[in-house]
C-alpha cells in the first residue's frame, strides 16, 4: 500500500480501459500514454493491463507502507526518494516509510508510476480506470491509501528495455483521413495537413483543443460513432482531438483520425506546445 | 434496402460501416440486425461495438493487417442474414414527475410555444419513443419520435449542472439525464428511475432498439419509487 500525501494537480489510476460497454456510452477511458505506461509495466514484469497511477503537471507524494518495487516512466518529473534523486525507466526497491516525491516538470506532461502486479482500485464494469460518472473515486485524493498487489511477479523482468525520450519531445502527430475528410476543398485539405497547430489551454482526459481556429463551413453531421484520437472540427472552426475519457459519439464532422501512438504522443504535450501533421495514406 | 453500405477503415483497430445518413426506423433495425449478427457470430477479435442512427464502428482488440479481408468477411455476413429479424425489443414505461419543483423550464417553455402545461405533458407522455441508441454521455438514450408541435430550439446558454433524471426537450428530440451534467436543453420533469447503473452489467436495463413511453406521476409516487428503487423493491414495467 502507498499513501498519498499530496495528490498533485491530477492524478487517476488507469489501466488499459473499459471495453466492451460502449455501446452503453460509457468511455474507454485508459492510460493517456500507451507507449509509457506499457514500459513501465513491461520493467517490472507486470501484465500489460496492470493498472498504474497517471499523474499530470505535477506529481504526487507517496508514502509507501509495504516493500515492493516500482517502475517510473512517461514525462521527467524529477522524482526523488526519500529526498535523493532516482533514475526513472528502471525497476526500483521500496520499503516502508520511504518517502516517494517528485519535483519541477522538465519534459513531457504526463508521467506513469508502475507498482510490482499493480494498483487495486474499484473494479467497475471490467476495469480500475477511475472514471467520472462510472467510478466512486474520479482521482486520488490526500490521505487515500493505494493498494496494490503484494503476490509477486507475473512475467520475467525486461530489465533491459530502453525508453525512447525523443518521443516525448516529438512534435508530429500521425494521422489518417477522417470519414469526413473529404468533405473539406482540397485548399483547406492541404492546410489542414501543413500548417501546424498550437496545443490550446482546453486540454484534458476528454479532450484537446488546438489553435488557430480553421476556417471552415462543414455543417454538423448526423451524430455517429466517435474514437479516441478521432479529431473534430466545429463550424466555428475549433478543431477537437477526442482522448481517452471521450464520449462514444458526436455530432461534428470527423476530418481526422490519429494513431495510437500519436494518441500517446499528443497525451504528452501541453498548452502552447507545437505540433505537425503527417497525412499516412 | 434501397441503399449502399460503405465499409471503411478508421484508425488501426476499427471499422465503420456507413448506412445512408437519416433518421430512419426500419434502417435502426437494420443496423442492429446487422451488429447482433456480429454479437452472435462471437468474433473473438472485435472487442467493442458503437452503433449510432446510421453506423457502426467495429473495434478490434488488435491491429488489424488486411482490411481487404476483413470488409468482404462482414460484407458476406451482411448479405447472409435472413429475413427474419433477430431484434427482440421491448417497451418500458418510464414515470416522469413534471411537477413545477422538477420542471424548472417549463413555465418558460409553456409560454413560448403558447401551450398549456397540461398539453405539453400530454403530448410528451403519449408518444412510443423508439431508442435509437445510447451516447453523450453513459446511459443517455437518443429518443425518436418527438411531436413537432413540441420542438423547440435548445437554450442559448446551457445550464451548468442538470440535475440526474432530468426529462428534457432539445431541438427535436427529448432525453433523460443519466447523471448530473451541463445540459442545454429545456426542464419539463423528472423521472426517479436509474438508467446507468455502472454497478450493473450491463448498466442500463434499455438498449438501443427498445422503445420507452412516459407517464405522469405526483411527487408522492416519485418519492415512493426513489424509496423502492433504493430498497431494491422497484420492477420496471413493460408494455
Amino acid at each position: 500500500m502507498m499513501k498519498v500525501l499530496k495528490a498533485g494537480f491530477y492524478s487517476t489510476i488507469q489501466d488499459q480501459g473499459r471495453l466492451g460497454h460502449r455501446s452503453y456510452g460509457v468511455p474507454v477511458s485508459g492510460v493517456m500514454d500507451a507507449y509509457s505506461s506499457e514500459f513501465a509495466n513491461k520493467l517490472l514484469g507486470n501484465k500489460i493491463e496492470a493498472a498504474v497511477l497517471e499523474m499530470t503537471m505535477t506529481g504526487a507524494e507517496l508514502q509507501c507502507l509495504k516493500p515492493t518495487t516500482i517502475a517510473i516512466s512517461g514525462a521527467h518529473m524529477n522524482p526523488k526518494l526519500n529526498g535523493k534523486v532516482i533514475e526513472m525507466f528502471r525497476s526500483i526497491s521500496v520499503k516502508p516509510d520511504d518517502i516517494l516525491s517528485f519535483g519541477k516538470l522538465s519534459n513531457g506532461f504526463r508521467t506513469y508510476v508502475a507498482v510490482k502486479g499493480g494498483f487495486l482500485s474499484e473494479t467497475v464494469l471490467g476495469s480500475r480506470s477511475m472514471a467520472k460518472g462510472i467510478t466512486e473515486a474520479v482521482r486520488i485524493q490526500r490521505e487515500d491509501v493505494l493498494e496494490f498487489n503484494l503476490t509477486g511477479l507475473l512475467n520475467p523482468k525486461h530489465a533491459k528495455l530502453k525508453f525512447n525520450t525523443s518521443y516525448l519531445d516529438d512534435d508530429v502527430l500521425a494521422v489518417t483521413k477522417g470519414p469526413e475528410f473529404d468533405a473539406l476543398t482540397k485548399a483547406q485539405q492541404a492546410l489542414l495537413i501543413n500548417q501546424g497547430f498550437q496545443v490550446s489551454k482546453f486540454n484534458n482526459r476528454m479532450a484537446y483543443q488546438l489553435l488557430p481556429l480553421f476556417n471552415n463551413n462543414l455543417k454538423p453531421i448526423l451524430t455517429a460513432p466517435v474514437l479516441p484520437g478521432t479529431v473534430q472540427l466545429t463550424p466555428s472552426g475549433q478543431l477537437i482531438v477526442l482522448m481517452r475519457d471521450c464520449q462514444t459519439t458526436g455530432g461534428y464532422p470527423r476530418v481526422l483520425q490519429l494513431t495510437e501512438k500519436s494518441i500517446s504522443c499528443l497525451s504528452q504535450k501541453n498548452t502552447g506546445n507545437h505540433l505537425k501533421i503527417s497525412l499516412k495514406d | 434496402m434501397g441503399y449502399k453500405l460503405r465499409f471503411s477503415q478508421y484508425n488501426e483497430r476499427s471499422i465503420l460501416v456507413e448506412w445512408p445518413a437519416n433518421i430512419d426506423e426500419n434502417m435502426l433495425h437494420d443496423v442492429l440486425n446487422f451488429k447482433s449478427i456480429i454479437e452472435l457470430k462471437s468474433f473473438k477479435q472485435i472487442v467493442d461495438i458503437i452503433s449510432t442512427y446510421a453506423s457502426l464502428l467495429m473495434i478490434y482488440n488488435s491491429t488489424i493487417d488486411n482490411f481487404n479481408d476483413e470488409f468482404s468477411t462482414l460484407k458476406v455476413l451482411y448479405k447472409s442474414q435472413d429475413s427474419k429479424k433477430l431484434l427482440k425489443s421491448k417497451t418500458f414505461r418510464i414515470p416522469v414527475c413534471y411537477e413545477d419543483e422538477f420542471a424548472m423550464d417549463l413555465d418558460n417553455y409553456s409560454e413560448a410555444k403558447n401551450l398549456s402545461k397540461a398539453a405539453i405533458i400530454k403530448l410528451h407522455s403519449e408518444t412510443v419513443y423508439t431508442v435509437f441508441f445510447i451516447g453523450f454521455l453513459p446511459g443517455f438514450l437518443y429518443l425518436g419520435g418527438l411531436n413537432p408541435i413540441l420542438h423547440f430550439d435548445r437554450k442559448e446558454t446551457p445550464n451548468l449542472n442538470v440535475k440526474k433524471g432530468s426529462v428534457a426537450i432539445g431541438g427535436k428530440q427529448t432525453g433523460i439525464y443519466p447523471q448530473d451534467s451541463p445540459g442545454g436543453w429545456h426542464i419539463i420533469g423528472n423521472s426517479p428511475l436509474e438508467l446507468f447503473n455502472p454497478k450493473q452489467n450491463p448498466p442500463c436495463f434499455i438498449k438501443a432498439g427498445d422503445k420507452v413511453k412516459f407517464y405522469p406521476i405526483a411527487k408522492s409516487e416519485y418519492l415512493r419509487i426513489q424509496d423502492d428503487i433504493k430498497s431494491s423493491n422497484f420492477n420496471i414495467e413493460t408494455l
